[in-house]
């Protein structure tokens, strides 16, 4: 097992240095930071020396991949690509336009996007399979009819509709909690508890869908016919057996967003105004700046990488039939 | 002399080339016995059929807003033509008094006066403060202004009826068609489409047909006395951005897959097939791609696009091939960050099919890999990419209008549900509250991505094998 995850660490490297590389393409070599400096500086502004002096201030003034006129192992070393794609491995991010330091940022950040997307993760897990087990029971049913009705027409709204309404609803019209903003300690509750709910709202329709299939897939398997025959009343068949059974694609499929919670949410944190990482994303896109934006595409890609180990490694703990070798 | 000139911008060009691929899969289809029963199944199937013509009508504004042209300016005979900077389509042709009858500012549907009192000169001198009169709202009813609901509802019942007319002509051509067709002697087309006792759901395309008719005729008859969706912060119809953000809606959701499509075919073919080293180098690319979450890559690389964009003024001419050309590049960077999924189904299916006996005798027999792929492997993954193509369309018009929320997305200057949604979306906390954009923008979107997920569980069940 141990030599498992091993393995499956070292099999991960290779994917990040191809992650690495493309953002390094994307922002180095699709457009030179000569075109980024114009970009930030303004079309007013754009002198020859406010551009080099803008790359020498970010460190942009080095060659991008390999540099002749150093000598030694500084001709790999003392380059951009060295400098500011290869050193995320070690997680030095650098500087963000506001010179502040990324990594220190990104920490901070961290515990509010996590006090959102957790509880809506586990909220919003408990719930859904609830309601597609409800369907799943009563399957081929009027009740079950119309519930899948229900889950299309609301995955046939637009995510920005939930938080613009409920926004609208809860806290203007009722005002029964604040709109935005984010508190600390066992304060931050009141702020909380509006995105939680649209989040796990927004995600009623298509994941209540999406298990309603995985039941009803178990539901005509032939150790549930035996368990039927045998004389078991219907609700300890849905409850020992399908529900079980279940759960195991349903939870090895949800492993995997597990790390990314950590990323937050872009949407929910910009419109409530929370200080996490799916704001400073969004923050950083309207501010172009490069720099955080790199950054947490390498986080993101580590963290979903991370998410698919622990996915293979779930499915060895919750199916004894799967084993690795 | 054409007092036009016709232009072609190059989304309108990818949209008229998928109009030609849509006839040639048509074709291809009919050609293909397990596919045309399929698509039998998929036309049996009422909600199915009901969504579909929905959507049609959305295609139609679409196609109608993809034919562009300049006006020719006036000038003086003998000198060279110049044509207007300004790009219009057959579209906003057809809308000129929705597009060219702007107010002030906000105003209510139906309303005859703004939204907010301002100051008015009266006629004798000084000055009071009252609702201003619309310009064009209303301004056939006079000083009648409490006449609206009346006047409003006398119209829509005369265009209704209108519509109705024209729909029992629509209901006799269809019975007229399906009397033709083999089948129960005894009863005639009209009896058979309203027992439902036809292949094609005629009853169900029929009904939707009604439906739309009696919306759209009264909808378009009253918009051109009234602002039906009220105006916008700059006075514009928000029923006109309506019609315009469909275009950029269907091209984001169907030039994406245009640009989708080849590459997953044929790298998950070439990776199942072939196997080896070009199968870990196609499944080392996508799993790379995969692992960066979407919205970021998709941030990154239309970050990087803007770059491009402002540093290369001198490439577009006017600002509507700038917006026209970023919308493209949009759909671009969506297909390349979305390919991956469907690679990886068709990757693995293609593995199950090679080892098959028919594969194997094709191999056997000599046949070349390329015809064995286009002629053995091709047709048998159909099924998946069609499935593939209808449910990735609504994920992708909701991803727009997020997208252009987070300020990725499509031009501001483009029309969008996107843009409709975020230039609105401070105006629920004014007061009295400007509801109608966010609400006409929603509600188009609802029923644009609702009968699109409803279409693609018809062709999902028609032709998922397992679902048979």
């Amino acid at each position: 097992m141990l030599a498992y995850i091993v393995r499956r660490f070292l099999y991960a490297f290779p994917i990040l240095i191809g992650v690495n590389l493309i953002t390094f393409a994307l922002f180095f070599v699709v457009n030179t930071p000569d075109d980024m400096a114009r970009m930030q500086l303004g079309v007013k502004r754009v002198t020859p020396e406010a551009i080099e002096r803008w790359k020498a201030e970010r460190g942009y003034d080095k060659p991008l991949m390999l540099n002749s006129d150093a000598s030694g192992t500084k001709v790999l070393t003392d380059t951009i690509f060295f400098e500011k794609s290869a050193r995320m491995f070690v997680g030095d991010f650098g500087r963000a336009e506001d010179g502040r330091d990324i990594a220190h940022e990104i920490g901070k950040r961290m515990g509010p996007s996590l006090a959102i997307a957790l509880p809506t993760f586990i909220l919003g897990l408990f719930i859904t399979v609830s309601f597609a087990l409800t369907l799943a029971f009563f399957r081929a049913t009027a009740f079950d009819f119309w519930g899948v009705v229900l889950c299309v027409a609301a995955m046939s709204i637009s995510g920005l509709f939930y938080i613009i309404g409920g926004q609208y609803l809860i806290s203007k019209v009722w005002r029964l909690v604040p709109i935005s903003g984010f508190g600390d300690g066992l304060e931050a509750w009141r702020f909380l508890i509006l995105p939680v709910l649209i989040g796990v709202v927004s995600g009623i329709g298509s994941s209540t869908r999406w298990y309603r299939t995985i039941f009803l897939e178990e539901v005509n398997k032939d150790y549930v016919r035996t368990a039927r025959a045998k004389g078991l009343p219907e609700t300890l068949v849905f409850f020992r057996h399908i529900l079980r059974n279940a759960l195991i694609p349903i939870l090895t499929g949800v492993v995997v967003v597990i790390p990314l919670l950590f990323m937050g949410s872009l949407l929910t944190e910009s419109f409530f105004g929370i200080p996490g990482l799916g704001s400073y994303t969004i923050d950083a896109i309207n501010a172009q700046d490069f720099a955080v934006v790199r950054s947490m595409v390498f986080i993101g890609s580590v963290l979903y990488i991370v998410g698919l180990i622990l996915t293979d490694i779930s499915y060895t703990v919750v199916d004894p039939r799967i084993r690795f070798e | 002399m054409m007092p036009f000139q016709i232009v072609v911008l190059w989304s309108d060009m990818l949209v008229w080339l998928l109009v030609a691929a849509g006839v040639g899969l048509g074709v291809l289809i009919a050609r293909n016995p397990p596919l045309r029963a399929a698509w039998r199944r998929v036309g049996a199937n009422r909600v199915g059929m009901a969504a579909a013509t929905v959507l049609l009508t959305f295609v139609l504004v679409g196609l109608l807003d993809s034919l562009h042209y300049h006006l020719r300016m006036e000038g003086k005979p003998g000198q060279p033509a110049t044509y207007a900077i300004e790009v219009l389509s057959v579209l906003d042709a057809l809308a000129t008094p929705l597009r060219s009858r702007n107010e002030k500012t906000y105003s209510e549907p139906f309303a005859t006066r703004l939204y907010a009192k301002e100051s008015i000169d009266l006629p004798g001198g000084g000055t009071t403060r009252d609702y201003p009169r619309l310009k064009h709202g209303g301004k056939h009813l006079g000083d009648d202004e409490g006449a609206v609901v009346e006047d409003a509802g006398f119209t829509a019942f005369r265009a209704a009826a209108i519509a109705f007319v024209g729909w029992l002509g629509l209901v006799a051509a269809a019975g007229a068609l399906v009397g033709r067709q083999p089948g129960d002697a005894a009863l005639s087309g009209l009896q058979r489409i309203w027992r439902g006792e036809t292949d094609f759901a005629w009853n169900a395309v029929l009904a939707t047909l009604a439906a739309i008719l009696l919306v759209v005729v009264p909808l378009f008859w009253l918009a051109g006395s009234y602002h039906v969706f009220g105006t916008d912060k700059v006075g514009q119809s928000v029923l006109y951005q309506v019609l315009k953000s469909v275009r950029t809606g269907l091209i984001i959701g169907l030039v994406t897959t245009l640009v989708m499509l080849p590459m997953a075919v044929l790298l998950g073919i070439v990776a199942g097939y072939f196997r080896g080293w070009v199968d870990d180098l196609i499944q080392y690319i996508y799993t790379v791609l995969n692992s960066i979450p979407g919205v970021l890559l998709i941030a990154a690389a239309v970050l990087m696009m803007q770059v491009v964009i402002d540093t290369h003024p001198q490439w577009f001419s006017t600002a509507a091939e700038r917006a026209d050309l970023r919308l493209l590049a949009l759909c671009f960077i969506l297909g390349i960050t979305s390919w991956t999924g469907l690679c990886r189904l068709l990757r693995g299916e293609t593995l199950k099919l090679r080892e098959l006996e028919y594969i194997q005798a094709a191999q056997a027999f000599g046949v070349s890999n390329g015809r064995i792929i286009v002629r053995h492997i091709l047709p048998n993954l159909m099924h998946i990419v069609i499935i593939a193509l209808v449910m990735d369309f609504s994920g992708l018009v909701l991803a727009e209008a997020v997208l252009s929320y987070v300020g990725i997305g499509v031009d501001p200057t483009m029309t969008s549900f996107g843009t409709m949604i975020n230039n609105a979306r401070m105006e629920l906390g004014r007061e009295p509250v400007v509801w109608w954009s966010l609400a006409a923008a929603f509600s188009a979107m609802f029923i644009l991505v609702l009968a699109a997920n409803l279409f693609a569980d018809a062709v999902r069940d028609a032709f998922d094998p397992r679902a048979a």
